[in-house]
């Protein structure tokens, strides 16, 4: 039945079809007149159906949220392995009373450990900050070429996810605090409903962009392009953030230790 | 839309998806997924719609292939049915 309602649909570019015909003419003649924007689709997703980005936003926030919630353990692990660095003798220590001075000859480790390779992080170290700034140029052309906050943020979190790849999770652990994430998550949140909320005041709707124009000095129509650019940012960073957290909580499986 | 392109990328993502479902081996079934995706991307890349290409080529053949792989490094490789 699917199949033979697959058949119906209008061909592909038609005119006439009910896509085509009641709201998208609108949007693509008028779109650059009122908001300075090349790229239609940023503009249609971040100005005209911004509430739909919002809630989206708040989507990726609750996932990381839950799984954060669903996985993190934070009980203290019972028997501790310890690796001396010069020879490669390993200690198991069962009884969690005891506790082993650490100097700079032991290391912790996990039952999972595995030597990271030389190869492999050094050519991470060398590509990982390309692939950050590629993120960030992915985020700020959002209205000029295909990209925006989504892409961005996903770049930019599997960039952190590479380093946590290539050495070990401690690693990123020690680089990004597991509070830092989370702030950010929920500031990325934050920043995009802030810039509708001011929005108010000013004097127009819940996302209204063009009535900040008192607060940014520039004309009423390039303001609705700044505040897609503010939008987007929250976005990038909210999803960065989220991304990281979903990945740290699966591989360790919520004990932050070790993994893959 | 150069016909012959759609079909044989078209026959790429049934064949991907299909192989997905059967295949014992569960790292097998996440490159699958992920190349499953690539496909979708290579489709809305020929339809025009670049920024859902773009999406889905970070989401798809990036993140979500690495946690299918961290999920399956935490459970077990082969598939329980």
């Amino acid at each position: 039945m699917l199949l033979y309602g697959t058949g119906e649909f209008p061909d592909w570019g038609d005119p006439y079809s009910p896509a085509s015909v009641h709201l998208s003419n609108d949007y693509l003649e008028k779109a650059f007149d009122q908001t300075q924007v090349p790229n239609i689709v940023t503009a249609v997703l971040a100005d005209y159906r911004g509430f739909d980005t919002m809630f989206e936003t708040a989507v990726i926030f609750t996932a990381g949220l839950a799984c954060f919630l669903l996985l993190r353990d934070f009980r203290e692990k019972e028997e501790r392995f310890y690796r001396h660095t010069a020879t490669g003798v390993i200690l198991h220590v069962k009884d969690s009373q005891k506790v082993l001075l650490v100097e700079r000859e032991f290391e912790h480790m996990d039952k999972d450990w595995v030597p990271s390779d030389l190869i492999i992080r050094t050519v991470c170290r060398i590509i990982i900050p390309f692939i950050q700034i590629y993120g960030l140029y992915v985020i700020a052309h959002g209205d000029f070429s295909p990209g925006g906050g989504f892409q961005g943020g996903v770049i930019l979190g599997s960039s952190l996810i590479l380093l946590a790849i290539s050495y070990n999770l401690k690693t990123l652990m020690r680089r990004v605090k597991e509070k830092i994430l989370g702030i950010y998550a929920a500031v990325g949140v934050l920043i995009y409903v802030g810039i509708a909320v001011i929005c108010m005041p000013m004097g127009g709707n819940f996302l209204d962009y063009s009535k900040l124009a008192p607060l940014l000095p520039s004309d009423p129509h390039h303001v609705r392009a700044l505040g897609m650019l503010g939008v987007e940012i929250g976005v990038g960073i909210a999803v960065t953030a989220v991304m990281v957290i979903i990945y740290v909580n699966i591989v360790s499986a919520g004990r932050h230790d070790e993994g893959l | 839309m150069y016909w012959p392109i759609d079909l044989i990328v078209l026959t790429f993502v049934i064949f991907c998806a299909i192989a997905a479902i059967t295949v014992k081996d569960l790292l097998a079934t996440a490159i699958l997924f992920g190349a499953y995706s690539f496909m979708m991307c290579l489709l809305w890349a020929v339809m025009g719609a670049v920024d859902v290409a773009f999406t889905e080529a970070t989401v798809g053949a990036g993140v979500s292939t690495v946690f299918f792989v961290a999920a399956i490094f935490r459970t077990s490789r082969r598939t329980k049915d």
